[in-house]
């Protein structure tokens, strides 16, 4: 059966010249820390990727740190808010406040949750309907004790846009810095971190068709940081262990090649999901976007049939080739449906139903076409059997 | 197709359940048990025609908002009960309706207890309606710990959600965290419910372990 894969903000496949790359690479074995020749090569093949990642998001290259994921680079982030400076010798803030919004991943929720446990105090910033960062709200939370945001600039789930220049602006009025997890963003849409002007931001591979294990992190030149992982002095002292060649050279040519084709592709894209949203909105009732258009990457769509359990929905679809994600509670393993979609106030009966679908460079019309076409028959089937769906809402 | 999450026959059952009721098929029942709450993610309702002479259950339907694992489940389960005496009926286990889907993986057990909850309501809910009310099963969930006002019912519920040990237990639902008076019944349910639940491989694996009393 040939798949749909409707999930690239789960993971994306790897680009075949990005493949290329990295099987080009394999036979350089060299640590990048050996003065000998094979040590030399490795350490050109990453500093060849630093500049490429740097020149994606006009950084300089020195500003760029390699790192094993997008949660690791988001916990060093988060790390420096218990830093005493007395050991790693760094600056650390002053003040004790993190703030961070309500639908931010787990690896920052999480992480600030763990922080509270220390003693550091954390204010957390709610999001509206549309799943955008209350401004008020933040506004409100930054104090002079506050010394760090973190607000992240595409949301996982959704595909929303955070006003990231705004937050900034704010943050930096306050006196706090300012890290952007900018996993589902980068290579997707134009980010420049000159006019952003934020402090920190996370790059994660294997979301922009590179390889998993890697990612980077952007520190702004004279920020103060503090490292998670110690004991080596790779990566400017700042990232202890030898660094990962392959998934670096991998993450260059991905940040590269994205460069290249990210903007007709994100024009593609939001014809596809024009379509998609059209073809959904026609066939079946009694949906509810969580995408909104206007506000919202085009590869992402997130959608909520009423009566229906999205774990059940993925897997029919599965059997169909068509491979998806869902907020519901069951395919998570936790009791909690999606947290992002209960802070944008959707009702329940909506939030354990609901469905994301993420597009790519791979995806074409006729694959939209077939989801639209297959998706309301097995909307229709659970409906059918389902205990919260009754004539009536028809 | 790779390996499925599921086994062969969760899958089976999943693609083609049996029994499920539909609104124009007009199915005429004798009793109905609704179970779960779409709050929670999933909902359950058992529809059974009983024959009251026998008292078996000679057809039975079912509806649900549930995961893959909830559908089947409750559809095995549907299959098992049909001839079968009302009482009978009741006490299949989840155990054996996991024995009979072949398992599922243990976070997904507290999906498939639905099907069997539903059932069991309504089979009290037709001893109710016919004036059998010594046949009841159900009582009211027994208080095991005073001081917190933990029951019976919050044990088992602890037990599907994952805890195996006292330590994890109180963790979850602070039992005997106060006077700790109320031990040795607390350990006493939660071996019940894990053996009810898993059977015998997941006893309690920290004995010893417990958080202080006040």
């Amino acid at each position: 059966m040939n798949r749909i894969y409707f999930d690239h903000n789960a993971t994306t496949p790897l680009h075949p010249e990005v493949r290329k790359a990295i099987t080009g690479a394999m036979d350089t074995f060299g640590n990048p820390s050996s003065l000998h020749e094979d040590g030399r090569e490795a350490r050109a093949l990453v500093e060849d990727a630093r500049e490429k990642v740097a020149a994606l998001i006009n950084a300089e290259p020195e500003e760029i740190m390699f790192v094993g994921s997008g949660s690791e680079g988001n916990n060093t982030v988060l790390s420096i808010m218990s830093c005493t400076g007395a050991q790693c010798g760094m600056h650390p803030p002053v003040n004790s406040q993190l703030v961070v919004s309500t639908i931010e991943h787990p690896c920052i929720l999480e992480t600030s949750r763990c922080l509270e446990n220390r003693g550091i105090g954390v204010r957390r910033v709610g999001v509206d309907g549309r799943g955008l960062l209350r401004m008020d709200e933040l506004e409100e939370a930054l104090e002079s004790d506050t010394s760090l945001v973190s607000i992240m600039m595409v949301n996982n789930e959704t595909g929303s846009i955070q006003d990231i220049p705004r937050a900034v602006e704010l943050a930096h009025a306050a006196g706090a810095l300012f890290h952007t997890d900018a996993v589902q963003a980068v290579g997707k849409l134009p980010v420049d971190v000159k006019e952003l002007d934020v402090d920190f931001l996370t790059i994660s591979a294997h979301k922009i068709y590179g390889p998993k294990g890697a990612g980077a992190l952007f520190v702004r030149k004279g920020t103060p940081f503090c490292p998670l992982i110690r004991g080596g002095h790779q990566e400017m002292g700042r990232r202890a262990g030898t660094e990962n060649t392959l998934g670096i050279v991998g993450l260059g040519r991905a940040a590269e090649l994205r460069a290249l084709e990210m903007d007709a592709e994100e024009e593609r894209l939001a014809r596809l999901n024009l379509l998609l949203r059209d073809g959904i909105e026609d066939r079946i009732e009694n949906t509810h976007f969580n995408s909104f258009p206007e506000f919202c990457l085009p590869s992402t769509l997130n959608v909520s049939f009423l009566g229906v359990e999205g774990e059940a929905l993925l897997l029919y679809l599965d059997m169909e080739g068509i491979e998806v994600s869902t907020g519901s509670a069951c395919a998570s393993g936790s009791l909690d449906p999606s947290h992002v979609l209960l802070e944008m106030d959707l009702p329940v009966e909506y939030s354990h139903g609901s469905l994301r679908m993420s597009m790519g460079r791979s995806t074409t019309e006729e694959e939209v076409l077939r989801v639209v076409e297959v998706l309301p028959g097995i909307v229709e089937r659970l409906r059918m059997m389902s205990t919260a769906y009754d004539g009536s809402c028809r | 197709m790779s390996s499925w999450l599921y086994s062969d026959k969760v899958k089976a059952h999943f693609m083609d359940p049996k029994n499920i009721m539909f609104d124009d098929e007009g199915f005429e029942y004798d009793a109905v048990g609704t179970t779960g709450n779409i709050k929670c993610g999933d909902e359950m309702t058992f529809y059974l025609k009983i024959d009251p002479e026998t008292l078996t259950v000679t057809d039975c339907r079912w509806k649900t908002f549930g995961c893959a694992s909830a559908i089947a489940s409750t559809s095995v389960l549907s299959e098992m009960i049909k001839g079968m005496k009302l009482d009978d009926a009741y006490s299949i286990s989840n155990v054996d309706i996991m024995k009979e889907l072949g398992g599922l993986p243990e976070n997904k057990v507290h999906c498939s207890v639905l099907g069997d909850k539903a059932l069991q309501k309504a089979i009290d809910n037709y001893y109710r309606s016919r004036g059998m009310d010594d046949r009841v099963h159900e009582t009211e969930s027994r208080i095991i710990c005073r001081c917190l006002n933990v029951s019976e019912e919050e044990i088992e519920h602890a037990v599907l959600e994952g805890a195996r040990n006292y330590y994890q237990l109180q963790e979850m639902t602070k039992v005997g965290t106060s006077c700790g008076q109320c031990e040795e019944e607390a350990r006493e349910r939660l071996a019940f419910y894990i053996e009810k639940h898993f059977g015998n491989d997941s006893k309690d694996s920290a004995q010893g372990r417990k958080l202080p009393g006040r």
